[in-house]
């Protein structure tokens, strides 16, 4: 018999006024009893609704029972059969809005904690010595992937496995892409990020880091000069946007991906230990609503900042952040300020931020997003004191593939042309997904695409 | 791992290293720059590149012991190596169309004229080399510069070389004698490259600079590096280092330049064991 709580099971947590001053990982997750119950609340559907919900199909009923059953690393075997990063998915994933809102639980209730589930599964199967899957037999066929993000690292593990000969380009010192330098400690350890990559790496797929493709070899040199029969462009979505104010230039001014990368990626937050610096004031503006914004609020306020404001242009109904991270945040003493838009960045005579000067907006008629468009409202001009602004109104893909491959067709806002379904673009044997494609989107969006392209690349060079 | 191949003292403060590194060298090209870590707590720090050699597969870096970073890199020698290296980043120097020009450094960014000037001159452009130190102890690959040059103009703060003053006074005598430039390159100093600026501007003379701000990822990622160009927001990663210098916003990449002085001072004082052996 299912167990018919209505309510999920919550994970175990760090209380908000302990890990506001803490890097550690928020979310302790479930233990061995605890994923028993939760995963005893499915139903086992028949016609699972809940892996239509998932980009990388994971067979989501058949590891949740093993998981009721107890059968902890036979459901790890059934998640990584489609999915390669469960622990960085169980942790980063929107579950609400992609396999958690198809459960039938969720109708009368609270859906089965999927993302939970296969988070603990990850982590236990991790701890008890799980083996990377067997590639196939080398087929002799070589494919490059160029950046080390989840669209690439799951391109990459899908190829391996297939028994390609994969090497994986990454322009930083350390590979993950996003994962390292924009999701900060507290919601993925990057030991865990580490470990994913070594699973890769023992199946076979070779990383080189310190590459920039563009500059150190082009994409085409890569197809012509350096052997490789395809390649896959996963380049990420790497190039911050401004508002467009005065002042932005001011320092004390950061985009959310220097921000974040001088604490995550560059470890900002054990300077003088470590080499980098970040700048944080007593108060800080962070200008967004997403996910990114979340982050990097979250994060000044670990770094000290008594007053932490999201400055949001409109509600809270229309912020794109994930529900459970505005909880957070919010539990953590981060204010919102909505329906709020910041017009100027003040400076003092050194050239530092002293202020930032907003207006209040109301909720006009739908734009094309659907959502209702801020208007100014009249005589709501006020002054906002901070010393620091972040920027974290989203991204642009990064131009140095597009400036350096002549033949690779764009859209006019960057992104590169590529089939939906198969990450094909307009230059023979050149596929692209993820962020590069779509613009700023979530780790498992990026997954699937990486995903599509691994099997059309297959299709087309079994083919050849 | 990226091994130093050799090691050079051109003065007191100012260090020449050649870093093995194929893969930049394949491609390295006068204007470009790299960046750095020295190991795994170590900052990310951009260098111009000053020399490549694509037998060897060695880049020539030249930096000065200023900061935490240089001061530390220093401290590596010949056999040692630096744990990454990535490049080359940013677009190459244009040349085309200079046939008279006149290339001018200042300190440090001697080392990154002496490039520029050279390709020039390789090119059979006519290059009068004007350069400026505090001093005659601090001159640099002052033979390189003599060959890679049509006239060659050596200005000293001090005197110290008979020829007192900046490059600016160097460069103004020029002009005023009637000696047309199609073009100028500095690289130096912000306020020496922004007073050359201002100069070439009254003599309507197209001016390139190379900036050299605080960097990250140095691939357009973080946005760091932005500065001012013609009222626009430009990168200097991705869209630079080289842009014209009439239309830089030279106050503000003065102050974003100074953003984290207060921070480069305290490493400096907590890890004084780590640049001096603990001698103070």
């Amino acid at each position: 018999m299912p167990n018919m709580n209505p309510k999920k099971l919550p994970a175990r947590e760090q209380a908000p006024d302990v890990r506001n001053k803490n890097f550690d990982e928020v979310s302790q997750g479930y233990d061995e009893a605890m994923a028993m119950e939760e995963a005893s609340r499915c139903l086992n559907c028949k016609h699972k609704p809940c892996v239509s919900g998932c980009p990388v199909n994971v067979r989501i009923p058949e590891f949740v029972q093993l998981v009721a059953a107890g059968k902890f690393m036979e459901a790890y075997e059934v998640i990584t059969s489609t999915n390669g990063l469960p622990a960085i998915c169980g942790r980063v994933c929107p579950q609400e809005t992609q396999c958690e809102s198809k459960c039938v639980r969720g109708i009368k209730g609270e859906p089965v904690g999927i993302g939970r589930l296969e988070r603990f599964v990850a982590d236990y199967a991790m701890s008890h010595g799980a083996k990377s899957a067997e590639p196939a037999a080398p087929n002799g066929k070589r494919v490059a992937i160029v950046g080390s993000g989840p669209a690439g690292l799951t391109c990459a593990g899908d190829l391996k496995k297939l028994g390609y000969d994969v090497t994986v380009f990454e322009a930083l010192h350390t590979p993950g892409g996003v994962l390292v330098y924009g999701i900060p400690e507290f919601r993925l350890p990057k030991k865990l990020v580490r470990r994913e990559i070594s699973t890769l790496e023992a199946m076979g797929v070779k990383i080189e880091t310190n590459m920039v493709i563009g500059r150190c070899i082009s994409l085409d040199e890569l197809l012509s000069d350096e052997g490789f029969d395809a390649v896959f462009v996963g380049s990420g979505a790497g190039l911050p946007r401004f508002q467009g104010i005065p002042g932005e230039n001011l320092n004390g001014v950061y985009s959310a991906n220097e921000f974040l990368t001088r604490i995550n990626l560059m470890k900002a937050y054990s300077f003088p230990e470590t080499d980098t610096p970040v700048q944080v004031g007593n108060a800080v503006a962070v200008v967004g609503g997403g996910n990114v914004a979340m982050d990097a609020a979250r994060c000044a306020k670990r770094l000290g900042a008594e007053h932490v404001y999201i400055v949001y242009r409109r509600s809270e109904a229309e912020m794109p952040a994930r529900v459970e991270e505005v909880h957070h945040a919010k539990e953590e003493g981060i204010v919102f300020k909505m329906l709020t838009n910041p017009t100027e960045i003040l400076g003092d005579e050194n050239g530092h931020v002293a202020g930032m000067t907003c207006v209040e907006m109301e909720l006009g008629e739908p734009d094309a997003s659907g959502r209702r468009r801020p208007v100014v409202k009249q005589g709501s001009e006020h002054n906002l004191d901070v010393q620091t602004v972040v920027i974290a109104i989203g991204n642009s893909p990064n131009p140095l593939i597009k400036n350096t491959t002549p033949g690779l067709d764009t859209q006019k806002w960057g992104g590169i042309i590529a089939d939906e379904e198969t990450g094909k673009t307009s230059k023979p044997f050149v596929y692209a997904g993820g962020d590069a494609v779509t613009g700023a989107a979530t780790v498992i969006l990026a997954m699937g695409a990486g995903k599509k392209a691994a099997a059309a690349i297959h299709a087309e060079l079994s083919a050849k | 791992m990226y091994e130093i191949v050799k090691k050079r003292a051109l003065h007191d403060t100012v260090t020449l290293m050649e870093v093995h590194a194929p893969a930049v060298a394949r491609k390295a090209k006068p204007g470009q720059f790299i960046i750095l870590r020295i190991d795994e707590n170590g900052e990310r720090i951009p260098l111009t590149i000053a020399g490549s050699d694509r037998e060897k597969g060695t880049i020539t870096i030249i930096f000065q012991k200023v900061g935490y970073t240089t001061k530390r890199l220093d401290f590596l020698n010949e056999g040692d190596s630096i744990l990454d290296f990535v490049g080359p980043l940013g677009v190459a120097s244009e040349f085309e169309g200079m046939k008279k020009v006149a290339v001018i450094g200042g300190g440090l960014g001697v080392a990154i004229a002496y490039p520029q000037a050279k390709a020039l001159h390789d090119l059979g452009a006519e290059v009068d080399v004007i350069v400026g130190f505090r001093n005659t102890g601090l001159m640099i690959l002052m033979d390189e510069l003599r060959d890679a040059s049509t006239n060659l103009f050596v200005m000293t703060d001090d005197g110290s070389n008979g020829h007192k003053g900046f490059v600016t006074n160097a460069l103004e005598e020029q002009l005023k004698a009637g000696v047309q430039y199609d073009h100028v390159i500095a690289i130096g100093p912000l306020m020496m490259m922004k007073n050359v600026c201002n100069l070439t501007k009254e003599y309507n003379i197209p001016t390139i600079i190379s900036m050299n701000p605080i960097m990250i990822d140095g691939t357009g990622m973080c946005g760091c590096c932005r500065v001012t160009v013609g009222g626009e927001m430009k990168f200097a990663c991705v869209d630079g280092p080289d842009f014209d210098g009439h239309q830089v916003d030279w106050d503000e990449a003065i102050a974003r330049g100074r953003m984290y002085r207060k921070e480069e001072q305290e490493s400096m004082e907590r890890h004084v064991c780590n640049l001096t052996g603990g001698v103070r």
